[in-house]
């Protein structure tokens, strides 16, 4: 009985498609039905994505004021609930400012290119038990293939700007998010190779087991692809440590200086996106995605999304920002060769017996983060003292 | 569903035409920022051909390394010279005559190819899907040889690169 309940809840929203589907059937054509399939999976997304931006920037001042020792939103509904919507009809109303000599077309079509790519990768996350909106095969290449052209429209924006802070914006996000690409992609490899699949679903699947908790980061090789995924993940969305193309400080606003209005909030949103999309990603690769015992599976996928955020959130109310050449300098000469070695100690946890995997793999480990470390010390020139001549 | 083919036919022929649209202001436009974008446009239109094709694998590799990394490498290198705000930049000089006689000599070859090659179109043919799995198994077993050296090419290339760009030795120089 319980199991029989513990299924329909689980399947509550592919239960609800389905019926749905079965109503339109009964009065439309084939083709129509197909397209309606279509319209239905395509509508949820394209509603959740705003929405989910919305409440992520209510919970990130929400979570930062709390860091900071103060309330932060709380006079807009109970609790500041209705903080997402105020913002919303504040950006709807402000002036759009166009700079004179910007290149108009360009800068008009930056922040609408940029909503695409963020909103195209939601099609592969597996959000629950059959609940991939999309069962692509090639799921995970997809996913960092068309999160790698989120770069183009962030430089248009910069360079139609006219406007030096812009410019060094874009030109900082365009190294960095080349940079990170590839720590990225090579993390995302052991979770390949295990579950010898690209497919989003498939490596979900691959982690089921005793109470479904047999997720990829419960082994070495799983930890350490997770870590650097994810850090590479909060530099690939521009947030804190890794905010350098937006550096309040430094640059007024990175790229976006010169955007108002909805404009600028179409920046905003698909940065939030994307959080929640590379989140979500780093759940199903490592955490074992919608897999988990007594919850239905969408509670677990979202669950575990949100723990990643708050985490991210979290670095953003704790760490000072990096230095350019540290930023760079940490991607090239410490998270590369360490997803290189971690593909290596991947293909020996498959070829060797248990114990004995875990003790080569964490002695591989260690040797190469001690010697990581230890090549990457940073130059301290010796001190020097000036006795005062007397 | 013939509506759904004919629909699919309808939007696979405006990519394409969306695509010679953008190669030719590829090689018109007189910004350089503009060409490289609409170069990028190209790219990915060529890329929703492969997913036509049921190409997938290719279509994603496609967008990856041309629209992600090439065009990005571009539009860095333009960032870096003068031309940034340039709105005037030449696309013809005078050696614009020969290339296009060479061009149409290469199209006029490339026609010939085509129209003489029998293309086994087969129903079984049609159908066939190469897998990443089996991309995959060709690349680690009969194609292993030219695998390996294509990448000793690109790590030499790579280390070639490292060493171009060194700053030279101050004392070297005296």
């Amino acid at each position: 009985m319980i199991r029989a309940i513990e299924f329909y809840v689980d399947m509550i929203f592919v239960t609800a498609k389905a019926w749905i589907l079965d109503l339109l059937s009964r009065f439309l054509p084939d083709w129509m039905v197909v397209l309606a399939s279509i319209t239905i999976s395509g509508v949820v997304i394209l509603c959740m994505g705003p929405i989910i931006m919305m409440y992520l920037t209510l919970l990130e001042r929400k979570l930062i004021g709390r860091i900071q020792n103060r309330y932060g939103p709380n006079r807009v509904g109970k609790w500041g609930l209705l903080q997402p919507i105020a913002d919303g009809i504040k950006m709807f109303t402000k002036e759009d400012i166009v700079p004179a000599n910007a290149d108009k077309i360009v800068h008009l079509l930056a922040p609408i290119v940029i909503v695409v790519p963020a909103l195209m990768v939601f099609l592969v996350v597996p959000f629950g038990e059959r609940m991939t909106a999309v069962n692509l095969n090639i799921g995970l290449l997809y996913f960092i293939a068309i999160s790698s052209v989120t770069v183009l429209p962030i430089f248009m924006g910069s360079w139609a700007s006219r406007n030096k802070y812009s410019l060094l914006g874009g030109m900082r996000t365009a190294a960095q998010m080349i940079s990170y690409e590839i720590p990225m992609t090579l993390a995302v490899v052991p979770a390949i190779m295990m579950s010898q699949s690209l497919s989003t679903n498939t490596i979900v699947l691959a982690q089921a087991g005793d109470y479904d908790l047999h997720w990829f980061i419960f082994t070495p090789w799983g930890i350490v692809g997770f870590i650097v995924f994810f850090l590479c993940a909060t530099a690939e969305c521009n947030r804190p440590p890794f905010d350098l193309p937006e550096a309040e400080s430094e640059l007024v606003a990175g790229f976006h200086t010169e955007y108002s209005g909805m404009k600028f909030a179409l920046f905003y949103m698909a940065e939030y996106m994307n959080t929640f999309t590379l989140c979500g990603i780093a759940a199903t690769l490592f955490l074992g995605g919608w897999q988990g015992p007594f919850f239905p599976s969408w509670l677990w996928f979202f669950g575990k999304t949100f723990v990643l955020i708050c985490v991210m959130i979290w670095f953003r109310g704790t760490f000072p920002r990096f230095r350019v050449d540290h930023l760079m300098g940490f991607a090239w000469k410490f998270l590369l060769p360490l997803t290189l070695v971690n593909i290596l100690l991947t293909a020996l946890w498959q070829f060797t017996s248990n114990l004995a995997a875990w003790f080569w793999s964490i002695l591989v480990l260690g040797i190469s983060l001690w010697t990581l470390v230890k090549l990457n010390r940073t130059f301290v020139p010796e001190k020097r003292h000036y006795p005062l001549e007397s | 569903m013939p509506i759904l083919e004919i629909a699919v036919k309808f939007g696979t022929y405006a990519v394409m035409a969306g695509i010679l649209i953008f190669a030719l202001g590829v090689v018109t436009l007189r910004n350089l920022f503009h060409c490289a974008l609409c170069l990028a446009a190209a790219l990915i239109g060529t890329a929703v051909i492969y997913v036509v094709l049921q190409a997938e694998y290719l279509a994603a590799i496609q967008i990856l390394l041309y629209a992600g990394a090439v065009v990005t490498l571009i539009i860095f290198a333009i960032m870096l010279t003068e031309h940034l705000a340039e709105t005037t930049i030449r696309q013809n000089n005078s050696q614009s005559p020969l290339a296009i006689t060479g061009l149409l000599g290469l199209v006029a070859l490339l026609t010939v190819l085509i129209l003489r090659t029998p293309w086994p179109v087969t129903q079984t043919a049609l159908k066939a899907k190469v897998s990443v799995m089996g991309l995959g198994k060709a690349l680690m077993g009969t194609y292993a040889f030219p695998f390996e050296v294509i990448s000793i090419i690109l790590i030499a290339a790579l280390i070639g690169t490292v060493v171009i760009a060194k700053k030279d030795d101050p004392e070297e120089r005296l």
